[in-house]
């Protein structure tokens, strides 16, 4: 019976019908070193986003997981291959995209309500309105009467959620993280979890989540994509089959979920190891 | 603990601290007093010369006399004021210009590719010599004054503003740029706040530069400043003259000091407020 009920739940949330909205086709990433050498990061990488879905990213550390973002995001142009957003070839930074960084990215001179108004007030919305809006995000991060407070003022939890309302104030369309919370603590991080799948369910974005936590992963997606040791490229690609609207923090002790994740850990743990043993190499 | 006993170690804490800070002002009194009265002492008793190493009451008499009757050029009044007018103006344009181009070389790579040696060059000249080529240039009036003030400034601010520009975090500005700015907005709105607190912390020591600019320029020629007064001093052996104008700028520089440390406050509000153990 669970299984009906969480294949009708999926079906209602994955609206992937149509084009994808992110394809990757066979994309080559390849860097220069600071020594001159060329070094490869992804190799031939193919993999579609639907409409609305939430697919997460996870490989050993250095298998070009961030570089997947940035090749999305149009930060940086791939080196063969296509990336489709919508479509279209990306040629430049997407207008319709949010983007949560591993590090702290927030402007330390703004005040959090400076912070999250900047993409409206860059895309040239009125200052007026700009804070207004922030301010109703602000409120939805649960950050209300913090928003004269610098980051410096904040705690690391506090700066990740002006991070989520500074990147998802303007309705993107396409939600790009790299590893967004893995600077958090283990508690603090649950709660931003299932704050951003709450956030998510109440748009239609589709979620590109990079991480190397494979727990994090399944609790999340729909879909988890299984990167190679670097080079990167897509060794498997797993539906997760559990239930919507998920608690972060339960659905760990599901049988289905330490089916998935055990399924999905053989697959990754080959890789980790080619990854631990070339970084000890490199050592 | 008790809250009452917990009050009263909060109390004691305080005090303990109120207690230091007490002290350090008594001995700071203490070692001045000690530093200048055996120097007093030293010279009454001619352990050392008073003709080459003054005294501290003769100096303080000097800054009295030029104050009240007036200095070798006149006004003590007018020559301070020449003095820091050429200082500021220097100043002024100096900040202006290293920031400019600082933040214009630290955006455009192909601009500091291209400038870069020549900057190095033009920095490793010791400018204090251009003060005899803008005498000839400028005359002995303010502008030769403040062209001196303005090279040495200039540089200061130059390679701060240069490198706050490049210092700047790449996700900072990968993450302007998802946010919609433009190539512009990230200069002003990213690129400049972020190097402001290298900029503000050049200014520190471009001020004193800008002093020793128009000072060193009264000093190679003029007829006014307290450059001048120094050179004047020196030219009759006036030991005293040499040190009253020399503390003269000391306070200048310390005003200087401390209004743009209020500035730096003002401006950078957003920075941690640091922790103040040792205050210099």
């Amino acid at each position: 019976m669970a299984s009906v009920i969480s294949e009708v739940a999926t079906r209602t949330r994955t609206r992937s019908e149509g084009p994808p909205t992110i394809e990757l086709r066979d994309v080559t990433k390849r860097f220069r070193t600071p020594a001159g050498d060329i070094y490869t990061a992804l190799r031939d990488l193919a993999f579609t986003v639907g409409r609305g879905e939430f697919l997460s990213i996870v490989g050993p550390t250095g298998c070009g997981k961030s570089t997947t973002l940035a090749l999305v995001s149009g930060l940086t142009p791939a080196s063969a291959g296509e990336v489709l957003v919508q479509g279209r070839p990306v040629t430049g930074i997407g207008r319709d995209l949010g983007y949560v960084f591993q590090g702290d990215v927030l402007f330390p001179w703004k005040s959090v309500i400076g912070n999250v108004s900047a993409g409206l007030r860059f895309r040239g919305v009125s200052k007026r309105e700009a804070h207004a809006r922030a301010r109703e995000w602000i409120a939805k991060v649960g950050l209300a009467g913090f928003e004269d407070h610098y980051p410096h003022q904040l705690s690391g939890g506090m700066r990740k959620r002006t991070a989520l309302a500074q990147s998802l104030i303007t309705s993107p369309e396409i939600i790009l993280m790299d590893e967004p919370f893995s600077a958090l603590d283990v508690q603090t991080r649950t709660l931003m979890e299932d704050e951003l799948l709450d956030l998510w369910s109440a748009t239609s974005a589709s979620v590109v989540f990079v991480t190397h936590d494979l727990e994090e992963a399944i609790s999340l997606s729909d879909r988890v994509c299984v990167l190679t040791a670097g080079p990167g490229t897509v060794k498997g690609i797993y539906k997760i089959d559990l239930p919507r609207p998920r608690h972060v923090s339960e659905i760990r002790f599901e049988p289905r979920f330490m089916e998935l994740y055990r399924e999905i850990w053989e697959d990754l743990r080959d890789e980790v190891l080619v990854g631990y043993e070339r970084a000890k190499t490199h050592v | 603990m008790s809250s009452v006993a917990l009050d009263a170690a909060v109390l004691a804490a305080k005090k303990k601290v109120r207690r230091h800070r007490q002290l350090v002002i008594v001995l700071r009194i203490g070692f001045g007093v000690l530093l200048l009265g055996s120097w007093e002492l030293l010279s009454r008793t001619k352990t050392i010369d008073p003709f080459f190493f003054g005294r501290p009451s003769a100096i303080a008499q000097k800054i009295w006399h030029w104050a009240t009757v007036g200095s070798p050029d006149g006004s003590l009044w007018n020559d301070i004021w020449i003095t820091v007018e050429e200082a500021l103006i220097g100043f002024g344009l100096g900040v202006a210009g290293g920031v400019v181009f600082g933040i214009a070389l630290g955006r455009i790579r192909i601009l500091a590719e291209v400038l870069g040696p020549y900057i190095k060059a033009a920095n490793s000249i010791p400018r204090v010599v251009l003060g005899s080529i803008f005498i000839i240039w400028l005359g002995l009036g303010l502008p030769s004054k403040v062209a001196l003030a303005f090279v040495l400034v200039f540089f200061v601010v130059f390679f701060n503003a240069f490198q706050g520009a490049r210092e700047v975090n790449e996700d900072v500005i990968a993450n302007a740029r998802i946010l919609g700015a433009k190539r512009r907005d990230v200069t002003t709105q990213v690129v400049l706040p972020s190097a402001m607190t290298w900029i503000i912390a050049s200014l520190h020591t471009s001020f004193g530069f800008a002093l020793v600019g128009a000072v060193v320029g009264e000093f190679i020629g003029s007829i006014r400043g307290l450059g001048h007064l120094i050179a004047f001093a020196q030219g009759t052996f006036d030991t005293n003259g040499v040190f009253a104008a020399m503390f003269i700028l000391a306070v200048i520089a310390l005003g200087a000091e401390f209004l743009i440390t209020a500035l730096e406050n003002r401006l950078i509000t957003w920075r941690p407020t640091r922790r103040d153990d040792v205050a210099l």
